[in-house]
């Protein structure tokens, strides 16, 4: 916090005969989208007083006399304002600017950054502060941070961001502008984005975003790195953290090099390295981790047009818990049964199979120009390349060989034009295209899990923004999107026979061999999406949105084409041609406060979704390795109705509390049943010291309780033990408890010279060193989540 | 500006270039290491007719299930000489992937199931390299007439050495097979 308060006269001056001890405090915000403004000036119009707004937009003027003030509001992106204001007593009032000048310098670096955004659903911030709280995480940990959405994971490396209780193909992941395709259907495939490249990243909880894409049935996250100023300067950035759990660390840095001509650079890099992580109790054995990642900015940003080339590597090496592979149905129930995972090995840096060794390659060109009478258009081409390779546990000569190995090349071309109709209206058009081919390495000795395939999508969007009235904006979307996929696949012939394909699609058999098919589907989906929503500003504190939004999802190729045996969940899973898009209508209202001491917000939503696809148990097949769960992929009708809830409060300039909590209900329309891996009620409360004076010094303390989800579909099964001579249940849902975790964080910022700050941090999560298991974590039967974790991190600004 | 815009038409015909190609079919993978059939032949010590016990499984983790054969009952009070055999009949010829257990011998063993009030027992006849038992060989004596039912578990790396029972080892199954077996 930067607070600037500057009285260049005595107030004795100026308040000769009256009693001045009012105070005047409030924020400055945009009118657009209610964000604060920091660094706005506010000057009171006959006197000499100017303050500035800090970081969050508030500023507080002492020693008013109570009458009326004129006060000038400038801020440099805004077009200067001058509001009347009566003072009476102790007073508040916001002011809002129109924040239009900024625009230019924003789409620098990155793109549209705010009003890309959806006007009527909360856009949900993580600053930039939190993020490198966070440098040695991943995205999912970052996110967590938001109500309303969890982590699906695989362990503590993996993790899937969870909206509002969905997830994979349901999240759409906006990586500086480039809609990630990162074979992102998987519920063990994490983002592959280096939480580092973001300097804030936002969450859409909803469709609404249609500029993304209209198949975000469960929200968008649109990550971001800051745009580079305008002025000749260069700045940079070091992030050190050491961690006790994992016994590893994160390295990151950015540099930045800006010209006052528009001309910038950027060259970032982070380098991640943990061991073996572990519990209160016990190593968790291959669960060690190794991240390189890097990425490069060249950009020309003058006042009517813009030019930007931007390159991306992200590497991943995963190791995933060596208790987890297992054989069949009773290999599970020796495993489910025990306490302890069954391998526990001394710690180690060395990462074994079975692992995940994912390469994401991202390269962006990005041109924009200002048309006068027309707006600002813009064109992009990004180029992906996504590599992944896991591997299982393999005998002899094939142990060092990848059991799957995938490359997904994407090339998309987009055409944007945002444009004013009137001074009231905005309206957003683009067009997309995108080529997409995936390539199953058939040298891996194994079945491909996910067949070759090219696949060609069209989109076209128009969004309308329109203000009714000072206090209320209209907002009207629409998106149709064509999709194309031409597929090789080679399907048993028992499977094939076995679902009635040989019936249903003869026609698109290929060849006939021994005991496989190579059959060419090829599919077409037409899918229309829609969002409309309103904006309504109550008074300078309460805003209501409202939205309702329609998405349409064409199944992925996991869902179509699955079949077999999937090592680490240990079920044979299968997929259906036959699936139709999925189509969610989502209404969700939010009323949110913000003041300058007490601010909430409260968003509940249903969400209904026809054709929703879900994984289930179905039968228990033999195979000559033993008994295994099938799981096959059905369409169903399902409801998500919940509420996200955020309260937060200034006691003191110091003291700050703030509470989340977020509940949602997952239901199953067709079988009246509750829907599997919906994310239990959790409530978190954060009580914050800050103190400018002390070397902004900042500790928190932080609570999070994660109930019991009492509402699951039972999967159990039984399966027979041949030394028991009995049938024995084997337990696959049943939730683990509720529990508890404090986590500890404080920092403190020393100057080591005019333009260098060095901030030190301590972090302590799960202080109490609780054992505990989280039912979303599909690693919970092996093995207990991570114990007491001491995090030193030093970041050095230059 | 000029520069950038020759940058992006590369890139742009690059892309259309790579956006034609790709229709080729892709090659069909047999699957290598996995194991489809498991013959246990038992030859009478004193001589006369081998008993197989075969469980065939030729779609692996296909929805077909596994077909058991015995291939007759076992003598009351007779032992035999056991020997065990596992193919990859996916691929032909099949591959022994007899020899790749027998090879890493460190990471298997074999263990023997008797159950539902069969009258049999079984012992190793072959070790690993550390003298832990291995299992592709083995003797089994029938006793008194009865009938039950034997399994037979091949594990992958399991904990050697071992107090014998399959939740002491842990490991990944690589073969499970219970057959129903009469001795007369």
């Amino acid at each position: 916090m930067r607070i600037v308060l500057i009285l260049l006269l005595s107030s004795s001056v100026l308040c000769y005969s009256q009693d001045c001890t009012s105070n005047l405090s409030g924020k400055v915000l945009d009118l657009h989208d209610g964000k604060p403004l920091a660094e706005a000036l506010l000057v009171l119009a006959g006197t000499n007083i100017s303050v500035e707004t800090d970081s969050k937009g508030k500023f507080s003027i002492k020693g008013l006399c109570d009458r009326s003030y004129s006060i000038q509001v400038a801020h440099p992106s805004c077009s200067t304002k001058i509001f009347s204001v009566k003072v009476n007593g102790n007073s508040t009032r916001n002011f809002k600017l129109e924040h239009h000048l900024e625009e230019f310098n924003e789409i620098t670096v990155t793109g549209k950054a705010f009003n890309e955004k959806s006007k009527t659903i909360t856009n949900a911030r993580i600053s930039r502060a939190e993020i490198e709280r966070l440098s040695s995480g991943s995205l999912g940990d970052a996110l967590n941070k938001i109500s309303g959405v969890s982590a699906l994971s695989t362990g503590n490396a993996i993790l899937k961001p969870l909206i509002n209780g969905l997830h994979s193909s349901r999240v759409v992941t906006i990586n500086n502008g480039v809609r990630m395709q990162d074979q992102e259907w998987g519920a063990e495939h994490a983002p592959n984005i280096d939480i580092n490249v973001a300097d804030n990243i936002t969450l859409v909880k909803g469709a609404g975003a249609l500029q993304f894409g209209g198949d975000a049935i469960g929200g968008v996250i649109i990550a971001e790195s800051a745009k580079a100023p305008v002025k000749d300067t260069i700045f940079g950035k070091t992030i050190i953290s050491g961690l006790s759990n994992g016994q590893g660390g994160t390295v990151t840095t950015r540099f930045t090099k800006s010209t006052e001509k528009g001309l910038s650079f950027a060259v970032q890099g982070t380098l991640k390295r943990f061991g073996d992580f572990e519990t209160p109790d016990y190593v968790l054995s291959n669960t060690g981790l190794f991240e390189r990642n890097a990425s490069f900015n060249i950009a020309l940003n003058k006042f009517n047009y813009t030019l930007e080339a931007y390159y991306s590597i992200f590497k991943n090496e995963i190791g995933i818990l060596r208790a987890s592979h297992v054989g069949g149905a009773q290999d599970q129930v020796t495993a489910i049964g025990s306490d302890r995972p069954l391998i526990v090995n001394p710690f180690t840096y060395d990462i074994n199979s079975p692992k995940q060794d994912v390469t994401h390659h991202l390269a962006r060109l990005k041109a924009t120009k200002l048309f006068d009478g027309l707006g600002k258009l813009s064109f992009q081409y990004d180029f992906q390349i996504n590599r992944r390779l896991e591997f299982d546990i393999r005998r002899g000569n094939d142990r060092d060989r990848a059991s799957l190995d995938l490359k997904l090349v994407t090339h998309s071309v987009a055409l944007d034009l945002d444009t004013d109709l009137s001074d009231h209206t905005g309206l957003k058009v683009g067009l997309l295209g995108r080529f997409q081919d995936n390539t199953a390495d058939p040298n891996t000795g194994v079945r491909r899990l996910i067949p070759d395939y090219t696949r060609y999508d069209l989109g076209i969007y128009g969004i309308l923004d329109h203000s009714l009235n000072d206090n209320l904006i209209l907002e009207l979307g629409g998106r149709f999107d064509y999709s194309n996929l031409d597929v090789f696949k080679f399907y048993r012939t028992s499977l094939w026979e076995s679902r009635g394909y040989d019936q249903l699609f003869q026609d698109i058999v290929v060849e006939e061999f021994e005991s496989q098919i190579l059959a060419n589907p090829k599919l077409t989906f037409n899918n229309v999406s829609a969002t409309a929503g309103l904006n309504y500003t109550m008074n300078d504190d309460y805003n209501l949105l409202f939205n309702y939004s329609l998405a349409a999802r064409a199944p992925n190729a996991s869902e179509l084409f699955s079949e077999g045996l999937h090592h680490s969940a240990s079920r044979i899973e299968i997929g259906d041609l036959r699936f139709t898009p999925e189509v969610g209508h989502k209404v969700g209202a939010t009323l949110k406060k913000q003041g300058s001491k007490f601010n909430f917000s409260i968003n509940p939503f249903v969400n209904l979704i026809n054709d929703f696809v879900l994984i289930e148990p179905t039968e228990v097949q033999q195979t000559i390795r033993g008994n295994f769960q099938v799981w096959e992929y059905r369409q169903t009708d399902a409801r998500l109705i919940g509420v996200d809830f955020d309260f937060s409060y200034d006691f003191t300039d110091h003291f700050n509390f703030t509470h989340q909590s977020s509940l949602v209900k997952g239901h199953d329309r067709t079988l009246d049943r509750p829907l599997i891996n919906m994310p239990p009620v959790e409530t978190k409360n954060e009580i914050v010291y800050t103190n400018k004076k002390m070397k902004n010094l900042r500790i928190a303390l932080q609570s999070q309780y994660v109930f019991r989800q009492n509402e699951f579909p039972n999967n159990n099964f039984e399966v027979f033990i041949p030394e028991l001579g009995t049938s024995e249940i084997v337990d696959v849902s049943t939730p683990p408890d509720a529990y508890h975790l404090m986590n500890f964080n404080s920092s403190v910022d020393v100057n080591v010279s005019k333009a260098s700050i060095l901030t030190i941090g301590l972090t302590v999560n799960n202080l109490l060193d609780t054992s505990y298991r989280n039912y979303l974590n599909r690693l919970r039967y092996y093995a207990d989540d991570l114990g007491r974790n001491f995090l030193i991190s030093l970041k050095f600004n230059y | 500006m000029k520069y950038f815009k020759i940058f992006s038409l590369i890139c742009l015909s690059l892309t259309l270039f790579t956006a034609c190609s790709g229709d080729d079919t892709p090659r069909r993978v047999v699957a290598e290491e996995v194991i489809t059939t498991m013959t246990v032949t038992l030859t009478p010590t004193e001589g006369g007719t081998d008993i197989t016990l075969k469980s065939q499984d030729l779609d692996g983790d296909g929805p077909n299930p596994p077909v058991l054969t015995v291939s007759g009952d076992l003598a009351a009070g007779v032992a035999y000489n056991g020997s065990i055999e596992l193919l990859n009949e996916t691929e032909s010829p099949a591959e022994d992937i007899t020899e790749e257990v027998e090879e890493l011998s460190d990471e298997h063993q074999f263990f023997f199931t008797v159950s539902g009030g069969l009258d049999a027992s079984t012992t190793y006849s072959n070790f690993d390299n550390n003298s832990n038992p291995l299992g592709t060989k083995l003797i089994l004596t029938a006793g008194a007439a009865s009938s039950g039912s034997i399994t037979f578990t091949l594990r992958h790396e399991p904990k050697k050495p071992n107090n014998g029972t399959l939740a002491d080892a842990a490991g990944e199954t690589d073969i499970d097979a219970t057959f129903d077996v009469t001795i007369n």
